[in-house]
């Protein structure tokens, strides 16, 4: 079994994360370790020969084994997200392929400090990453700029809170650009090069950079690191819209 | 006019990670981390980086540099048609 072939993944779980995001479960007959910030192809196959594919990020740490997660978001109109959100029940099977891709990666050996960026539902594979980063008792310094509409948007934001509050040096901050709580602290805008400096100043010139969320987030905040001085040799980005691959 | 519409054609826009799937299933290895170089203007850039634009009948990648067309992939049911015209080479590891 190679990570090019697809195999029958059995849905194990399904956890509502927001009102538009769940975590699906699978449990693999061909499990493999995967690397943080790697994704999984699911590929739906209708009766009379169509076939949707799209590709979603691995959510859960490489040491949780025999299972991964993938944390997908119900995109409007989206074939293969509004299947998973409306149909399938725990027990039910869905062909997938995988672990893929190597380039939006991080593991221990890859160092510090972290700065991690996301937008929306691109907060997946980084959120792969922080429990990556838990499991193996890592201390380097990381900061998480976590950018949604609302409150309510705020993908595993209890988790965050605990990850952030463990001493192991991990530091999270919000920014929410619709619409927030009342007697909220962080962040109301869009990510821009103020709110950039803020947070990434105190890691120092030259941070290990992850960047995931819709393009233009993405191209904003890789701009305004490299308007910080950060090499461009730093700053991984993995761009999401509304088609996948 | 330009504004908004360039805006929206620019958020369509995805990168390598999109279709490391198809592209290994192609090549046989791991594609993201591959080097490639564009033949327009001579950056070389990892197969990750590159743009994607996914929303036609195939894959089209181009540079992130100078957004010159490097590769174009179109499926097909007699088979998959490969133009890399715009990249002076695209590495294909050895298989690990």
């Amino acid at each position: 079994m190679t990570p090019i072939e697809w195999q029958i993944a059995t849905i194990s779980a399904i956890t509502p994360e927001t009102p538009e995001v769940k975590t699906f479960g699978l449990s693999l007959p061909a499990w493999m370790r995967h690397q943080a910030g790697q994704h999984y192809d699911v590929r739906l196959r209708a009766p009379d020969g169509y076939v949707a594919q799209r590709s979603y990020s691995i959510a859960s740490a490489p040491e949780t084994m025999g299972r991964v997660d993938l944390t997908v978001e119900h995109i409007d109109g989206g074939e293969v997200s509004g299947y998973l959100h409306e149909v399938p029940m725990v027990g039910d099977r869905i062909e997938v392929r995988g672990p893929i891709g190597g380039y939006f990666v991080w593991d221990e050996k890859k160092g510090g400090p972290l700065l991690l960026i996301a937008g929306g539902s691109g907060v997946v594979p980084l959120m792969a990453m922080l429990r990556h980063r838990k499991a193996v008792g890592s201390t380097v310094p990381t900061r998480l700029l976590f950018s949604a509409r609302s409150f309510d948007d705020l993908i595993y934001r209890e988790e965050l809170a605990a990850l952030a509050a463990d001493g192991s040096g991990l530091e999270v901050r919000f920014t929410l650009t619709r619409s927030q709580p009342p007697g909220w602290t962080g962040f109301t805008r869009r990510i821009d090069l103020p709110m950039l400096t803020e947070v990434a100043g105190p890691l120092g010139r030259e941070p290990l950079c992850y960047i995931c969320g819709p393009t233009l987030l993405v191209e904003a905040a890789a701009n305004g690191l490299g308007d910080l001085g950060i090499a461009p040799g730093r700053i991984r980005t993995e761009r999401f819209g509304p088609t996948g691959s | 006019m330009t504004d908004d519409s360039d805006d929206i054609a620019r958020a369509l826009v995805l990168d390598g990670n999109a279709v490391a799937g198809e592209m290994m299933a192609m090549f046989g290895v791991e594609m993201t981390t591959s080097a490639s170089e564009c033949a327009h203007c001579g950056q070389r850039h990892m197969m990750g980086a590159l743009l994607a634009y996914v929303g036609g009948p195939g894959i089209v990648l181009r540079c992130p540099s100078c957004e010159g067309m490097m590769v174009k992939l179109v499926r097909t049911p007699a088979g998959t048609y490969l133009d890399a015209r715009g990249a002076a080479f695209v590495r294909i590891s050895a298989a690990s």
